[in-house]
């Protein structure tokens, strides 16, 4: 057991897969020598050989496209978009491709890829290295979508992604990479040294896919989120002083909804925050299920915090971030109602 | 001072429309057997001239002549007038089966038999293609049933792919062919990485990737090349040049290039160009590339020259873009005749023979045909069950997609 941070548990993640499976590959732009522009695969290219991580040309659809060739072959690919801003390019091989294969050939051909990639805003990344496309894959049958919080979920969740047999996007949000964090830009991020969470096994171990975690009990309003918007759910709670029980959901697609529906027919009340801009984010899709099966349980109409439907703008970062005040006036809000 | 106010976007047009003379005097076509054929470990630098000729082996007389023939003993190149002649009779049976309402679609490959059924002929068992739709004589070329082919087309209780794919699109990782996508080329650069892997395992066995000369405009092909050429991938990168990608004739997608096979060039991929209505050219480059990748000496570009004289699919009409006698007119001929042709010169065929296995083939596809159609069409008889819409979404189904099945009462 050892204190990592996120990066150090995604970069653990990989080297237990691949130490325990060779057909286990780590691909991408920069990924090799250098270990990545987060170093998130430092030392696996002298661990595991040349062939086992490598660099590629700066072409997403190659990468995607040739992840999926590999695991048609047999391999478990495991690859790097740099940021999650540049996957559009391989959005086709993603959607129409890794996503359908097992369906369209009847299992004939599967494909076993994981396509990892940083996400998310505050670290001003301007328009072009903050977004969060989440729901691009979430409307995609045949994805799976995963968002971790925390580097023990990182890791466990991570491994799990490589050894399932369908294609999984795993979205990194990097605001989370060194520490967690409350929202508050001002104050400095708290290493994951000091964190519970932050708490990490060296070897194997892995954290079912589709799962949520409570990661604070309450009683009168249950607020949903994922990535770095759990830390800043979990500071506006204590910032209000609301009884809020706060659902990290970890997995988007599929998604806990009997988590979600236990807590809301508990609280009757429910707030949903994501830092992807809000109309047909994914928090539309949480609500409506809220509305399909706690209806009658609920005694206020539930608000949605989200990113401003704008692009990422760079100077303007803390406005356009959802932070524990936003989420800590929906709070009040849906408790006045 | 240049006047640089009048600019003209230049926007390229078929020699010839509907109604004009067929033109192909812009095909420069070598004299079969004029092309010579390098050793394998040649250097890409080294034969770029390839990229730029056509490589024949079968002359006018129906002779196979010159540095490429040989490949093929008689026995072989019987069996392969016999698979591109099934291939035909298949087309004609299914195009029939469309336009009776049997199914939704289909593609023919009327004058481009000898692409795939050739080169079926130079892989191994376990070498993978990842091909387009008009590649069905990689699965006849390799014995697959021509029932399955049917029930697929048909979308009956038997298919396969249990009513999922649009017909034609077929799936057989036995038979080394990936299920095909609609989308185009996304299987050039997927082809690159099933050969990397094969690399990565020190296995023996090779890819192809197939795309069609309109497809070259999408980036996926410029991404399969580049990785192709990166890793010197094991794998065999065919452009089948058939002149025209829907009602677009091939200058569009080529833009300023010479040729299709001229962009490998680029990226240092040995590129060669072959007659691909000659049978027993189109087996000889592809042995040549194969054998190229199996020696771990990397990538080959091939672009098979040839006419699609069908229309693009059943929901296409030719004669609305190009003269209808352009496919008499096409150059490089018809690739069943032609090998006919050369087999009887050697001897070892005949008009009579040839009469009596197209009856014999056509019976076996009518037979096919009447087996298939016993398990259903797409709109009659025995059909995949509606269950099958929420199965093999994911390797384990999740509630939400259970949840949807359930609504739909199964």
């Amino acid at each position: 057991m050892a204190r990592m941070t996120m990066i150090e548990a995604v970069r653990s993640a990989m080297d237990v897969s691949m130490a325990r499976d060779d057909n286990v590959v780590v691909f991408g732009e920069d990924v090799g020598y250098f270990g990545g522009v987060f170093r998130c695969t430092q030392g696996l290219q002298a661990k595991f050989g040349r062939t086992r991580c490598f660099d590629t040309p700066i072409s997403e659809s190659g990468i995607v496209g040739t992840a999926i060739g590999m695991a048609a072959y047999g391999l478990k690919p495991c690859v790097e978009i740099q940021f999650a801003d540049y996957m559009y390019p391989a959005y086709d091989q993603l959607t129409q491709e890794a996503a359908r294969i097992r369906y369209r050939s009847n299992g004939d051909f599967t494909c076993p890829i994981v396509v990892r990639m940083p996400t998310g805003g505050g670290i001003f990344g301007g328009q072009t290295h903050s977004q969060s496309p989440e729901a691009l894959f979430t409307h995609v049958c045949g994805l799976k979508v995963i968002v971790p919080s925390n580097p023990y979920d990182a890791k466990g969740l991570l491994i799990a992604a490589i050894e399932d047999p369908d294609p999984v996007m795993f979205l990194e949000p990097k605001r989370l990479y060194n520490g967690p964090f409350d929202g508050h830009h001002e104050r400095p991020v708290t290493p994951w040294s000091k964190h519970d969470l932050g708490e990490v096994p060296d070897g194997h171990y892995t954290i079912p896919i589709g799962k949520a975690e409570v990661r604070r009990e309450g009683s009168a309003v249950t607020v949903i989120a994922y990535g770095t918007m759990v830390h800043v759910a979990l500071a506006a709670a204590e910032d209000t002083g609301i009884d809020a029980e706060v659902i990290d959901l970890r997995s988007l697609l599929p998604l806990d909804l009997d988590t979600i529906v236990r807590s809301v027919a508990k609280t009757g009340r429910c707030v949903v925050v994501h830092e992807a801009t809000l109309t047909s984010g994914f928090g539309a899709e949480v609500v409506s299920l809220v509305q399909e099966h706690c209806f009658y349980h609920l005694e206020a109409p539930v608000v949605r915090v989200a990113g401003w439907d704008t692009p990422y703008p760079h100077a303007q970062e803390w406005d356009y971030f959802p932070g524990p005040g936003r989420v800590g006036r929906a709070l009040a809000e849906v408790m006045e109602a | 001072m240049v006047d640089s106010a009048h600019l003209s976007l230049h926007v390229p047009e078929p020699a010839v429309r509907p109604g004009g003379q067929p033109d192909f005097s812009n095909v420069k076509i070598a004299k079969a057997g004029s092309v010579p054929r390098p050793e394998v470990d040649v250097a890409s630098e080294d034969i770029r001239d390839l990229a730029y000729s056509i490589i024949r082996v079968l002359n006018r007389d129906g002779e196979a002549v010159g540095p490429w023939a040989g490949s093929l003993n008689d026995e072989e190149l019987l069996t392969g007038l016999r698979n591109m002649m099934k291939l035909r009779a298949f087309d004609a049976r299914m195009l029939m089966a469309q336009r009776q309402g049997k199914t939704s679609f289909y593609m023919q490959h009327l004058g481009e038999e000898a692409v795939s059924c050739a080169f079926r002929k130079a892989l191994a068992k376990g070498d993978m293609n990842f091909p387009t739709y008009r590649q069905a004589g990689l699965l006849i070329a390799d014995d697959y049933p021509m029932v399955e082919m049917m029930n697929q087309i048909y979308s009956n209780e038997s298919d396969p792919l249990h009513g999922r794919q649009l017909p034609i699109m077929y799936s057989s990782k036995e038979h080394g062919f990936f299920t095909i996508s609609g989308n185009l080329a996304t299987q050039y650069v997927q082809a690159v990485g099933w050969a990397m892997a094969s690399a990565i395992k020190n296995d023996s066995r090779i890819a192809a990737a197939w795309i069609g000369d309109g497809s070259t405009a999408e980036s996926d092909f410029h991404s399969a090349l580049v990785f192709a050429s990166t890793y010197k991938a094991p794998v065999i990168l065919n452009i089948v040049n058939n002149q025209w990608a829907i009602s677009t004739f091939q200058g569009i997608a080529r833009g300023g290039s010479g040729t299709f096979a001229a962009r490998g060039l680029g990226f240092g991929i040995p590129a060669l160009r072959v007659d691909g209505n000659d049978y027993l050219a189109v087996h000889a480059v592809a042995r040549w590339a194969a054998e190229r990748a199996r020696r771990n000496l990397g990538p080959t570009l091939i672009e098979h020259v040839t006419y699609r004289v069908g229309a693009h699919s059943t929901s296409d009409d030719p004669s609305a873009y190009r003269p209808k006698t352009e496919s008499e007119a096409w150059p490089l001929g018809d690739p069943v005749l032609r090998l006919k042709k050369h087999l009887i010169v050697k001897g070892v065929w005949s008009e009579e023979r040839h009469v009596q296995a197209e009856a014999e083939i056509m019976d076996e596809v009518i037979e096919a045909q009447r087996q298939a159609e016993a398990h259903g069409t797409l709109h009659a008889g025995g059909r995949p069950s509606v269950r099958d819409i929420f199965e093999g979404v994911y390797a384990e189904m999740p509630a939400h997609i259970r949840r949807q099945r359930q609504k739909a009462g199964y």
